[in-house]
Formats: C-alpha cells, sequence, structure tokens
C-alpha cells in the first residue's frame, strides 16, 4: 500500500515562494494518485483567505490552483482552527472546500495517522 | 532502516550543516539513504558557484564529497533550481543562459523523485528554517 503524506504549509501566500511549493509538491503527488493530506497551519491560513489582490503585489495569485486540488485527487484539506482565530478568519468564510477545521488535539492526531510529513 | 532527507535551506544556513551531519550519521549507523532531495532554497547547496571563505567550512563542497563518495542518488529540483538561477548544461543551453552552475553527481529532476523517495523510505527527515 502506498505510503500517506501529510503536506503542512505554513507560510502565508504573499512572504515568498514557500505556498507555491507546498502547494506543488501536493499537486505532483495527486498527479501519481498517491494518498496525500494537505494542512493550512499558523501563516498558512492565509492562503485560504477569499478575494485576494495578489496583482497589487505584482504575484500570482494561487486560489485558483488550490481549489484545483480536489481535482488532482488532493481531498483531504485541513486549517488549523487556532492559527484562523489568532488571525482573526472564520472558518466559513475561506476560499477553499470542503475544508476541515481541526483543534490543537486533532492536528496531533492527524499528523500521527500520516506515514510521512512535510512541513514547509 | 531506509532513509530519505529533504534540504529545504541554502548551504549557509545551519540546517543544511545539520542535515549534512544527520546524512552521515545515517550511514554512519549502517542505515541506507534512498535519495537526497534538495528543494526551496536547499538547492543552492548544489551550485559548483558558491565560494565559501578559506576559513569556514564548505558545505557544498562537503556535500558533493559526501554524495560521490557513498554513491548517493543527490536530486536537485528542477523547478526550485530554475527559479533560483541553478541549472546544469542541458537547462542552461534550453533557456539562453551564459553559464551553467550545476554538476554530477547532482540531477535535476522533478517533485515525482520526492514522492518516489518518501514511498521508498521508511523515514522522510526534512531539514528547513534556520
Amino acid at each position: 500500500m502506498a505510503k500517506s503524506l501529510l503536506i503542512i504549509s505554513r507560510q502565508s501566500p504573499w512572504s515568498g515562494p514557500s505556498a507555491r511549493e507546498a502547494l506543488d509538491i501536493a499537486l505532483a503527488g495527486g498527479a501519481f494518485d498517491l494518498p496525500l493530506g494537505m494542512l493550512f497551519l499558523d501563516d498558512g491560513v492565509l492562503q485560504l483567505l477569499p478575494s485576494q489582490s495578489a496583482s497589487l503585489l505584482q504575484q500570482k495569485d494561487i486560489t485558483a490552483n488550490l481549489q484545483a486540488l480536489s481535482m488532482f485527487g488532493v481531498e483531504d484539506l485541513f486549517a488549523c482552527h487556532t492559527s484562523l482565530a489568532e488571525r482573526g478568519m472564520l472558518p466559513n468564510e475561506l476560499s477553499i472546500e470542503p475544508l476541515h477545521v481541526l483543534r490543537d488535539q486533532e492536528i496531533a492526531a492527524l499528523i500521527d495517522r500520516y506515514d510521512q510529513v512535510i512541513t514547509l | 532502516m531506509k532513509f530519505a532527507i529533504a534540504l529545504y535551506s541554502p548551504a549557509h544556513a545551519p540546517s543544511s550543516r545539520r542535515a549534512l551531519l544527520f546524512a552521515r550519521a545515517v550511514l554512519a549507523a549502517g542505515h541506507e539513504i534512498v535519495r537526497l532531495f534538495f528543494y526551496q532554497d536547499g538547492v543552492h547547496s548544489a551550485s559548483a558557484n558558491i565560494v565559501t571563505p578559506q576559513d569556514e567550512l564548505d558545505v557544498p563542497a562537503q556535500w558533493r564529497d559526501f554524495v560521490t563518495n557513498n554513491q548517493l542518488d543527490g536530486v536537485v529540483c528542477i523547478a526550485a533550481a530554475l527559479r533560483r538561477g541553478v541549472l546544469n548544461g542541458e537547462e542552461a543551453e534550453r533557456y539562453s543562459r551564459p553559464a551553467a552552475n550545476l554538476y554530477a553527481p547532482w540531477e535535476l529532476s522533478g517533485l515525482g523523485q520526492l514522492h518516489d523517495s518518501v514511498q521508498a523510505a521508511d523515514r522522510l527527515i526534512c531539514f528547513g528554517g534556520p
């Protein structure tokens, strides 16, 4: 059986290529039909804000790519409740769905459930 | 045990040295390294153009020797490398750039190689940050 991989994305979409590069790992793995999950943690939850104006920063908006994750077979998407709350973000106002919002203890259990973990 | 090691930090970051020490310890303890995968700023550690001051540890050279001497599979992510100006001869030619800075034992390849090593290894160990 294929090993499962959890990708933890911890950087905001505007702080360099990290968000994009975490997403690329997920998309590449989805193409191989691997059991993948993606968790948005810390500043990574900022990737889930709707109505971003990336072009004002002369950057590319990755929202459409994030929304395409489920089409690429990456359907287990998670966000950290604490990280959202710390940034004043509401779980029902995020750009991606379905998305499971997890409490801290649930995140520990989630990480435990996966065979391998990558944090970017 | 089979290890896959991923490095995300540049050669001057302490975590690049930690990754190298860990990789050496893995082999010294009789384990196997299925692949080294350099991603994000880790691709800089494979650049042939880094000049380290004489009284400092030449981390890129140590990585190169480590991979060569132990005949390891050292893969540098091609997308991350192109973005950061780490090119082999073929890519330098493809994009009409004046010089290459990536040579054997390093190999440019895609993220599929990372997933492949995740599947092949018992443990994936990542080194990033400072």
